[in-house]
């Protein structure tokens, strides 16, 4: 299986580096591309022939909306989802079979890849996706605005995103993508080691990528601080809110670090400049330390808004208020600050000695305090309640059981001793597999089954929905305990072949596990179907199908296009519920025209020129980076000397939709 | 709280009560409401770069590589006539705002004018002192060191010449529109950006240059 060197020296000036080797040579990916590109053109067949193209251009592309623009982010995590774990369980087969000079099945160079693109996919396509999707459709609902404060400019992070993942996506079947790992570590990702274009459409997809992060961070918190309805002081935000202002403040004080980061990586790259050489001066642990300085915030920014989602959850099906709502606030603003002492014990081996190790040693159990504090909160919020068992609270006691694990774990490695051991095996990747699946992916299933019916007007299939619970939770178990044993027995991550026959069980067993997983994404794809399919069933007439306490609650599912036709005025923590407690009926006359932002189709041009960029750059074709540059500047200008960005929805209109609602709610019995 | 809320909405009518937790006169918001408080959110993380840069110009530093340091390299009559002209480009942007402030149209594009005379005569001897370092070999490829410093200085340089693009911009854009409120904004985030880029430089210009020289 040995891959014979190309040569990729080949360069022209109307392609650049871009030639006939560029294209699949091996089997595999040669296979996946024919499935893809028949898929494509399947799809882009049905869309032209049901003529949706126009539909999705002026309701969805071009939309300001920000539910529109929240469920196009998952949209997006959910399509790269399947990728990220299409990698996965390949890398689980090949792990598992890989024995006794069987080589298995993918060679070092793809195999490294797989391992790399899992990484990327899984942190910056999928969880970052999923988390901003979120956010966007669910933080203007509960402070009771009708969209967020630049929606522009939301749009246009939404296709910056998507940009980046086009050039993931693209590096599986034009070239290779990076085979560094999902950080991309010089000296390895430097040019000499790695010449051809994988670790530059690495860079380039987590620039572009970056872009849309930072400006949506920027954009959620000035919603945040400057668009509560009138009465929300902060200490009355939903907690959903509160740790979503809490992760944009970490996005906005983090990424600006990774687009330094990957800025110096690229000079050295392109230009050989000198920041992590190993000689002339530089300094590859300087770039271990600042991509960390990013990475960790990172992982908050992950988690955070997934704890707001357990919180509302468990508020919601205990059917009282948070246990404890100050301290969680608290708890999450000291996570906030303390995510950022703490980098160092991602690299405890660099050799910084024993005092700096002790400091991140002790901070990084120190955090360990305030996430404890939100366990016992929401196990507080559970104690004597009557908890009603629907799949979002299944998901937060599968949550809750797991996410201990994986912290204590976690707590295990800001060891520095026990990491000098553990440090780069398969116990690292069982804990913090442990921490993003059982924390950010629980919490995002949490979400989806609880926020689905505020989405679409129907809730999603319980059956299918518990078939992919019990898939799941036993599956990551089943897929993650040999992890951890083999880290302790000494089994390096990133291994594509092993010499000790004894050990294959383990990755046996493990391989089975991802099977239950594949299992439970299946069943969860089938609850998607099956619950579009019968929705009239699944209807929900009333617009809180759970009895919520906040205010997305308080408006129709679907919310109409302004999201409330008066805004609501608050007076307690859960706004909702203490509106329902007080017998406030909807008023039903006296509407006023309303004030909305325009659709606008410059983010998708903007977007598809900076992929364009992206993509010159990365095959050195440098006419076409000079001039889709030049077209991002002037195209950015051009959009800046349109003033008309809003218009008003007419009273009628606003008065057609309400009435429409009051005979739904009337025909609910509401 | 909880209780004190239902006790006194407990005798209200229906209407009343409607008036208590919807906003039922609401008028529509003034755009960009936001906009201050977001540009000046960018402006810190764009302020994170810098501080990204200015810690690899701490660790780099010293890195020379066998090369030429900093004093070798640095003429401080130069980099003193530079600072002086990013600092008068700063005031004279000053005079672009009080201009605003007060309506005068050509005067604000005139102020404008003036600032990007200055924010160009930065850049060109900017240009001038890369072009001699390079000349000589102190190439960025050399040393860390020198990595560092034309990242740090460049990267700076960058940021002023965007800043050209938008002042010109806003010139044409005052000039079609005149100074209506989305106008002043914008110079108000320009002349944000603006001034950040002055409090840079004197950064750059304490921590590379001075403290380069002693």
């Amino acid at each position: 299986m040995a891959i014979e060197a190309v040569d990729h020296s080949h360069w022209s000036p109307l392609l650049g580096r871009l030639w006939l080797d560029a294209l699949p040579q091996e089997p595999i990916v040669l296979a996946t591309f024919v499935v893809v590109a028949l898929g494509g053109v399947a799809l882009v067949a049905a869309l032209t022939y049901f003529k949706l193209w126009g539909y999705l251009w002026k309701e969805w592309f071009t939309s300001v909306d920000h539910k529109k623009i929240g469920i196009m982010y998952m949209v997006l995590g959910l399509i790269m989802f399947l990728r990220g774990f299409a990698d996965a369980i390949m890398m689980r087969i090949q792990q598992s079979i890989a024995f006794n000079g069987n080589e298995g099945y993918l060679n070092a160079h793809h195999y490294d890849q797989i391992f790399t693109a899992h990484g990327v996919i899984m942190i910056f396509f999928v969880a970052m996706p999923f988390v901003t999707g979120l956010m966007n459709y669910i933080v203007p609902l509960q402070i009771g605005a009708r969209d967020v404060s630049f929606p522009f400019l939301n749009n246009f992070s939404f296709w910056m995103t998507t940009a980046g993942a086009v050039l993931v996506m693209m590096s599986l079947f034009i070239g290779e993508f990076a085979q560094t790992g999902w950080l991309a570590y010089p000296p390895l990702s430097n040019l000499a080691y790695s010449p051809w274009v994988g670790v530059d459409y690495y860079i380039w997809a987590l620039q572009i990528a970056g872009v849309g992060t930072l400006l949506s961070g920027v954009n959620l918190i000035c919603t945040i601080v400057k668009m509560r309805a009138p009465g929300m002081t902060m200490m009355r935000m939903p907690i959903f809110t509160w740790t979503s202002l809490c992760t944009n403040i970490l996005i906005v004080a983090a990424f600006p670090v990774l687009t330094a980061v990957m800025t110096m990586l690229s000079v050295d790259r392109y230009l050989g400049f000198n920041f992590f050489s190993n000689d002339f001066g530089g300094s590859p642990m300087m770039y271990v330390n600042l991509i960390w300085i990013w990475g960790h915030p990172e992982v908050y920014i992950l988690i955070l808004p997934l704890f707001g989602v357990f919180s509302e959850v468990t508020a919601t099906f205990c059917g009282k208020r948070l246990f404890g709502y100050s301290s969680m606030v608290y708890a999450t603003l000291v996570i906030t600050i303390l995510s950022y002492l703490v980098w160092l014990h991602h690299f405890f081996t660099m050799g910084s000695g024993a005092s700096v190790n002790s400091f991140f040693g002790i901070t990084t159990m120190v955090i360990s305090i305030p996430t404890g504090a939100k366990l016992f909160n929401w196990l507080f919020t559970m104690y004597r309640a009557r908890i009603r068992y629907e799949l979002p609270m299944m998901w937060t006691v599968a949550f809750m059981l797991t996410f201990t694990i994986g912290g204590m774990t976690g707590v295990m490695l800001a060891i520095p001793p026990a990491d000098f051991v553990l440090h780069n095996s398969l116990f690292l990747i069982a804990h913090f597999h442990n921490v993003i699946i059982g924390g950010v992916l629980f919490g995002i299933f949490a979400a989806i089954n609880y926020w689905w019916p505020k989405a679409f007007g129907f809730k999603l299939n319980q059956f299918w929905g518990k078939v992919s619970f019990w898939l799941w939770v036993p599956g990551f178990w089943v897929a993650f305990t040999p992890l951890y044993i083999l880290g302790f027995m000494g089994v390096t991550r990133r291994m594509r072949v092993f010499d000790d026959p004894s050990i294959q069980i383990y990755f046996v067993i493990a391989a089975f596990g991802a099977v239950m997983i594949a299992g439970g994404i299946g069943a969860m794809l089938v609850q998607f179907a099956v619950s579009i399919w019968k929705r009239e069933e699944l209807k929900d007439e009333s617009g809180d199908p759970w009895q919520g306490r906040t205010l997305e609650w308080a408006t129709s599912s679907p919310p109409p296009e302004y999201n409330f036709a008066f805004t609501p005025i608050v007076h307690d923590i859960d706004a909702w519920d203490d509106m329902k407690r007080c017998g406030v009926e909807r008023p039903v006359t006296g509407f006023r025209p309303i004030h909305m932002p325009k659709s606008t189709g410059t983010g998708l041009i903007l977007a598809g020129l900076s992929t364009a960029l992206g993509f010159a750059m990365i095959w050195y074709i440098w006419w076409l980076a000079a001039a889709s540059f030049v077209g991002i500047i002037g195209y950015a200008i051009f959009h800046t000397f349109n003033y008309k960005r809003d218009y008003h929805i007419p009273v009628e209109t606003v008065e057609a939709t309400e009435a429409a609602r009051t005979r739904q709610l009337a025909a609910a019995g509401a | 709280m909880t209780a004190t809320t239902i006790n006194s909405v407990h005798d209200l009518s229906q209407p009343q009560l409607q008036a208590t937790f919807y906003d039922l006169n609401e008028h529509d918001h003034p755009e960009g409401g936001s906009t201050m408080l977001g540009f000046w959110i960018y402006l810190m993380s764009d302020c994170l770069i810098f501080a990204m840069l200015f810690a690899a110009y701490g660790v780099l530093g010293g890195s020379f590589a066998a090369g030429p340091g900093p004093k070798d390299l640095f003429e401080l009559p130069l980099v003193a006539l530079n600072t002086a002209m990013l600092l008068f480009s700063s005031i004279t942007y000053g005079f672009a705002m009080l201009a605003m402030e007060k309506g005068g149209k050509g005067a604000v594009q005139l102020w404008l004018l003036v600032t990007a005379v200055f924010g160009i005569a930065f850049l060109s001897i900017e240009m001038y002192e890369f072009y001699h370092l390079i000349h000589e070999g102190a190439t960025p490829m050399r040393s860390g060191f020198l990595t560092a410093f034309f990242s740090l200085v460049g990267t700076h340089g960058l940021h002023v010449t965007f800043g050209l693009v938008w002042l010109f911009t806003l010139v044409v854009q005052v000039g079609t529109k005149g100074l209506i409120p989305a106008n002043k904004r914008r110079l108000m985030c320009l002349s944000l950006f603006w001034h950040f880029l002055d409090v840079v430089w004197i950064g750059v210009f304490t921590f590379v240059y001075l403290m380069g020289m002693l």
